[in-house]
């Protein structure tokens, strides 16, 4: 059995494309394609990358909301990817799920009150006055107050509306929260409101979060250790910490050198890479990454080595895990990229 | 002394300036080359402008008496949240509020010594897409999905230069190799929905550059946009806008992207500005309470210790302002006057070009110390959630 908390094994999520007369698939959409990494106890794991990585299907496999291709997810004891109907709607009670778009993922057509109670209904939980209490407890933990239990989604704002769905995902007190985007559709001071109670409910709840974002400052406020995920793969994963001062995948340098930096007299050193994202139907071969990689296309045969092989995730010491053939010539080739200054913490 | 011509050709040289790497990426040390082109003399002044939308709740205030300068060769930032009034007040430069339900009530929008709120509807388009044109944040919905590109970006062409079709699609092939397009001339005759986010989003850049515009409104320009993409885009405006010179006014929500582009910055709330200084000093030195709290709570890459500052509450409805200073709800400081009276824009002593709309700045009460206090109260704020 898995010693950490849970444990994703090449973990697979491939979308058909139909055609032809017979609506037959001719092609597949590779979202995520054989992705590994696990989760530890009470921390926080940042999930980053760009449109189209496939991180918010990750995300939603895990909880099985999409059923995955393949590979497996082991969570207190068991492997999620085997369990049937009713075994997975009871583990689902360890595992809750805050969606991104506040104003889509609230039934306008219930009260507020309702949708905070629904997960306690379905899980047959406490009495009806029991219950009651409990969304009135919830509302006061996220910041509401208990007369908006009457009220219906459209009465307010979107940081409100986001607060109601934390409230409803804690209702069940999970253990594992996936957050897609939480705080993405929001302003920026309401942003940091959102932030500072998720920080607060974790440390109160003994949370574990998995973030999926794509907002890089975001993720590295929040996360005790972040992936960074490209095209269906995860490239690097460290200590958020770690990751942020020296990024050893060219494309997280490239990313973390691109996030603008609101103080005028700080000019990073920038990675501009050439191009898009490559479609995830037609993934390049080996390295995902290798079109578009300075390090891939300095050398010829280091080009070929990386075209035609998919470089492993190997642990570079200290958990510092990256998936790329060449390491050292990327060090060479950047420098070492330090976003940060020495000195800074 | 380079020609006009000469200035709009493309930079080709046969060597990959220096650092180019493999695979065409490269690296910007941007300690060196400077972008910053020094401003010239105003170009633009917008004074009280008022733009209202009349509704069944009655006034919104959307834009409520803004006035700010542009200079040649400057870029202004307008930097605000949701519904502060940033859009409003570029859509109504452009004058393209949509009336009804909304109208532009009073105020001076003066372009290059012309009232523009004074011109014919006939001698505005003259000036729209001409003189002034804009980028919007999505280049999906402002392309049409039925015209090829080549059709878009010389349609402004022809109208304004008087050029023939042939001329004007050569133009056009030049504008999107200006912008990086590659294979421009096999490219003209597609739709925009063959091409990706980020070369939307040059099109949007090579059809606003067609016809030489002296002011460019870029409306979240690179909103839509994903981080390394939005990397390519402001680079490739902030080269531009050094080669060509041409005036910004940058419209954002994004603190970060506003610190790399702007020599001036307006922040706005709740259809006022409320602080404006050149963008040095807003960073280093912000005064009203609305400038500290959002410049602390944003996470930042660069130093990510510490809990994020709150501002509490929500923006107020421009429909339903609050009496007197219109932060003054969501403000730590607030005290008596500020529910009595709005205050005005308050020139910051010692600080030229700085002003804040705050009664914490008066001019016989500047402290040194307000800011300490400001930024101690909105941590506060955050330690409560």
């Amino acid at each position: 059995m898995s010693k950490h908390f849970m444990e994703v094994k090449s973990l697979q999520k491939h979308f058909p494309i139909f055609g032809g007369i017979f609506s037959r698939p001719v092609a597949w959409v590779k979202a995520v394609d054989g992705v590994s990494f696990f989760l530890k106890e009470g921390e926080t794991l940042g999930l980053v990358g760009e449109s189209g990585c496939g991180k918010s299907t990750t995300g939603r496999t895990i909880l099985r909301l999409l059923e995955p291709s393949g590979g497996s997810v082991e969570f207190m004891g068991r492997d999620l990817v085997t369990l049937d109907r009713a075994e997975m709607r009871s583990m689902r009670r360890n595992m809750q799920m805050i969606f991104q778009d506040p104003y889509a993922s609230l039934n306008p057509r219930m009260t507020v009150g309702s949708i905070i109670e629904e997960p306690l209904v379905i899980h047959s939980i406490g009495t009806k006055v029991e219950r009651r209490k409990k969304v009135l407890s919830l509302l006061a933990e996220v910041g509401l107050r208990e007369e908006h239990a009457a009220r219906y989604p459209h009465e307010f704002s979107g940081g409100q509306r986001q607060r109601i769905g934390i409230a409803r995902a804690l209702a069940i007190e999970p253990r594992l929260i996936v957050a897609d985007e939480p705080v993405s559709a929001l302003d920026v001071s309401i942003q940091a409101q959102v932030i500072n109670l998720l920080q607060e409910l974790q440390e109160r709840h003994k949370l574990t979060y998995l973030f999926v974002a794509h907002n890089l400052s975001v993720v590295e406020h929040i996360s005790d250790r972040v992936a960074v995920m490209y095209l269906g793969k995860i490239v690097e994963i460290a200590d958020s910490r770690k990751l942020y001062a020296e990024p050893k995948h060219p494309y997280t340098r490239a990313l973390l050198s691109a996030v603008p930096i609101p103080d005028p007299d700080i000019k990073p050193k920038r990675i501009i890479l050439e191009g898009d994202v490559p479609s995830p139907i037609k993934a390049p071969t080996g390295c995902r990454f290798h079109p578009r990689c300075p390090v891939a296309n300095a050398d010829p045969t280091r080009l070929a080595k990386c075209r035609s092989e998919d470089p492993p995730l190997v642990d570079l010491g200290g958990e510092h895990f990256t998936a790329c053939h060449y390491v050292p010539e990327a060090d060479q080739i950047f420098g070492i990229t330090r976003h940060r200054q020495p000195g800074q913490s | 002394m380079a020609t006009k011509d000469e200035l709009w050709k493309p930079e080709k040289s046969p060597t990959p300036p220096p650092g180019t790497l493999p695979g065409g990426a490269h690296i910007v040390d941007e300690a060196s080359p400077a972008l910053r082109t020094v401003p010239g003399e105003p170009m633009l002044e917008v004074k009280g402008l008022c733009t209202y939308f009349f509704g069944e709740e009655g006034v919104g205030k959307a834009v409520d008496d803004v006035t700010f300068t542009v200079r040649k060769r400057e870029v202004l930032g307008i930097v605000g949240e949701s519904g502060c009034g940033k859009s409003v007040t570029s859509l109504s430069i452009m004058r393209l509020i949509p009336n009804p339900p909304g109208r532009i009530t009073g105020g001076e929008i003066l372009f290059e010594g012309k009232n523009l709120l004074a011109l014919s509807e006939e001698e505005m388009r003259k000036v729209r897409g001409n003189k002034i044109s804009m980028i919007f944040q999505e280049p999906m919905t402002s392309l049409n999905p039925v015209f090829t590109i080549g059709d878009q970006i010389t349609e402004g062409i022809r109208l304004h230069m008087k050029l023939g079709k042939s001329q004007a699609r050569e133009r056009a092939v030049e504008m999107m190799e200006l912008v990086g397009i590659p294979a421009p001339r096999d490219r003209l005759d597609d739709y925009p929905h063959q091409f990706s986010g980020g070369m939307r989003q040059r099109i949007m850049i090579a059809m606003a550059l067609a016809c030489d515009p002296t002011l460019i409104i870029a409306d979240e320009p690179t909103t839509a946009l994903d981080v390394t993409i939005q990397a390519q885009i402001l680079e490739l405006m902030k080269s531009l806008q050094a080669r060509l010179g041409t005036s910004i006014i940058l419209i954002t929500h994004d603190l970060a992207v506003v610190a790399e582009m702007a020599h001036r910055v307006n922040v706005m709330y709740a259809g006022r500005v409320v602080e404006e200084a050149d963008v040095r000093t807003i960073y280093k030195t912000p005064k009203h309470p609305y400038t500290i709290g959002l410049l602390c709570a944003i996470p930042r890459v660069d130093k990510p210790e510490g809990k994020l500052c709150v501002i509490s509450g929500t923006v107020p409805s421009p429909f339903h302002f609050p009496k007197g200073c219109r932060f003054g709800n969501r403000c730590p400081m607030k005290f008596d006057k500020c529910e009595a009276e709005e205050p005005p824009l308050f020139p910051i002593k010692g600080e030229p070009g700085h002003a804040a709309r705050c009664w914490l700045y008066e001019p016989d009460k500047q402290d040194p110390t307000t800011e300490k206090e400001v930024r101690r109260k909105m941590l506060e704020a955050g330690e409560r959630v």
